[in-house]
């Protein structure tokens, strides 16, 4: 499949906002392992940025075990691996609970309400991948 | 061993009684590209004409590809294409004479390149350069800019008065000289959407002092915002290294900080705050709360030498 990455411009730097787009199909399985990523210089034609950004962040990748430099084939999406310890991926999801809580207060909602929209959508998002190891 | 196609030390020019640029250390490594960013009349244009030695400096020096920029010899000037922000070009000639005279003056001159851009831009080859438009003769300023390859680009600039599509195509064009890591740009700005695209580096004047001399990426993550909850919030702002700006609203603390280290984080842990946040901050922003800081000398990253401050964190 062909990756999606959009950059805007804003309070995120451009070399987060790749991370975050390589990222986030990486975990959902929408790229797959040995799936390609295009090279650091089609990226930053593509997007109009200096080509030294998508070098950043593709190293921030490797160094996070997302993807991995294959010899005479480039970038591509690695086998899934657990780079963060266990205090360090709490750390993550606390940080990324945080927008999501404070919505819901916001918005009123149950806790029940909140933990069945919570499960729904991880089901959701693990889909595509099951899918593709099923058939 | 780093290699500057432009270095200045001590570079310092007046205008009448006026510094218009004041002790301007300054260093550009081959293959960046490097954004010059500054309000009007902060020095930039100055700047760039002292490295050109289209003006003398009263003290200090500047060097651009290796040779004194007060007297850069013509083969010399042959390696530097230079685009200025009037896109001045002569009237009288037609778009396919006007290249013609420019082939001379250049060692290399790429045909294909002066091409794609004029057809890129719709120009009429034949037409006189005096009837056409702003953004057409910026179209042609850059093939002329472009066509010749060389090694260093120097644009006063470039975005100046365009629209977003002609600007979109400079930007591309900023890009593809990339394509070559032996090629350097250095580009004068005030449009940082487009700064942060394109740029690797970047330094900031203010009122001719160098502010900031670093890598993009670390001025990205050391100009920071952050948010202090307390009980009873301090009276005075604290005395933190580096803060560009303070405000209090009832119990919130919000600090602009630049080069926000972790010796910065556990000063602000030790304020003892409720909570703690750090908050969306883009370059434009940055960038604003760096000029605007009260603060008149030399600041932080430029006060650190370049290898302190930043190269360190600059990919090889």
């Amino acid at each position: 499949m062909s990756l999606e990455i959009h950059i805007h411009l804003g309070a995120d730097p451009i070399y987060k906002q790749i991370v975050d787009q390589v990222r986030r199909p990486a975990a959902t399985g929408h790229l797959q392992p040995g799936d390609p990523l295009p090279s650091i210089r089609a990226l930053a034609e593509r997007l109009i940025i200096n080509p030294n950004t998508v070098a950043r962040a593709y190293r921030d990748l490797v160094s996070q075990g997302v993807i991995e430099a294959r010899q005479g084939v480039g970038y591509v999406a690695a086998e899934r691996r657990r780079v963060f310890s266990a205090e360090e991926r709490r750390r993550r999801l606390d940080q990324a609970l945080d927008p999501l809580a404070q919505e819901a207060l916001v918005l009123d909602l149950e806790t029940s309400e909140i933990v069945d929209a919570l499960e729904k959508k991880l089901a959701s998002l693990r889909n595509p991948k099951q899918r593709k190891r099923n058939a | 061993m780093p290699d500057n196609v432009i270095e200045t030390h001590g570079l310092t020019h007046y205008y009448g009684k006026r510094k218009s640029v004041d002790s301007l250390d300054l260093a550009v490594p081959r293959g960046s590209v490097f954004a010059l960013l500054g309000l009007n009349g902060s020095g930039k244009t100055t700047t760039i004409r002292l490295l050109l030695g289209l003006l003398e400096p009263a003290r200090g020096r500047a060097t651009v590809l290796g040779h004194d920029s007060a007297t850069l010899p013509p083969q010399v000037l042959g390696r530097i294409g230079y685009m200025n922000e009037e896109h001045q070009v002569y009237g009288w000639m037609r778009v396919d004479e006007i290249e013609r005279f420019q082939t001379g003056f250049y060692p290399r001159w790429n045909r294909d390149v002066f091409a794609a851009v004029t057809e890129h831009f719709n120009l009429d080859r034949r037409a006189k350069v005096r009837h056409l438009s702003r953004g057409e003769r910026a179209g042609l300023s850059l093939a002329l800019t472009l066509a010749p390859e060389t090694e260093l680009l120097i644009l006063d600039d470039p975005g100046l008065g365009l629209d977003t599509i002609v600007r979109r195509s400079l930007m591309e064009a900023m890009v593809y000289v990339t394509r070559d890591s032996n090629r350097t740009i250095l580009f004068s700005s005030h449009i940082l959407t487009e700064v942060e695209r394109v740029a690797d580096r970047i330094a900031i004047l203010d009122r001719g002092v160098l502010r900031a001399n670093c890598a993009l990426d670390t001025f990205r993550e050391r100009v920071r915002r952050v948010s202090l909850r307390f009980d009873r919030p301090p009276d005075r702002p604290p005395d933190i290294p580096g803060l560009l700006h303070s405000s209090t609203l009832d119990d919130l603390l919000t600090l602009t900080i630049a080069n926000y280290t972790p010796q910065t984080e556990q000063q602000l842990r030790a304020l003892n705050p409720r909570e703690m946040e750090d908050l969306p901050l883009s370059l434009e922003e940055a960038f604003i709360s760096y000029v605007q800081s009260p603060c008149k000398s030399t600041l932080l990253l430029s006060r650190l030498s370049p290898r302190q401050g930043c190269t360190d964190d600059c990919p090889p």
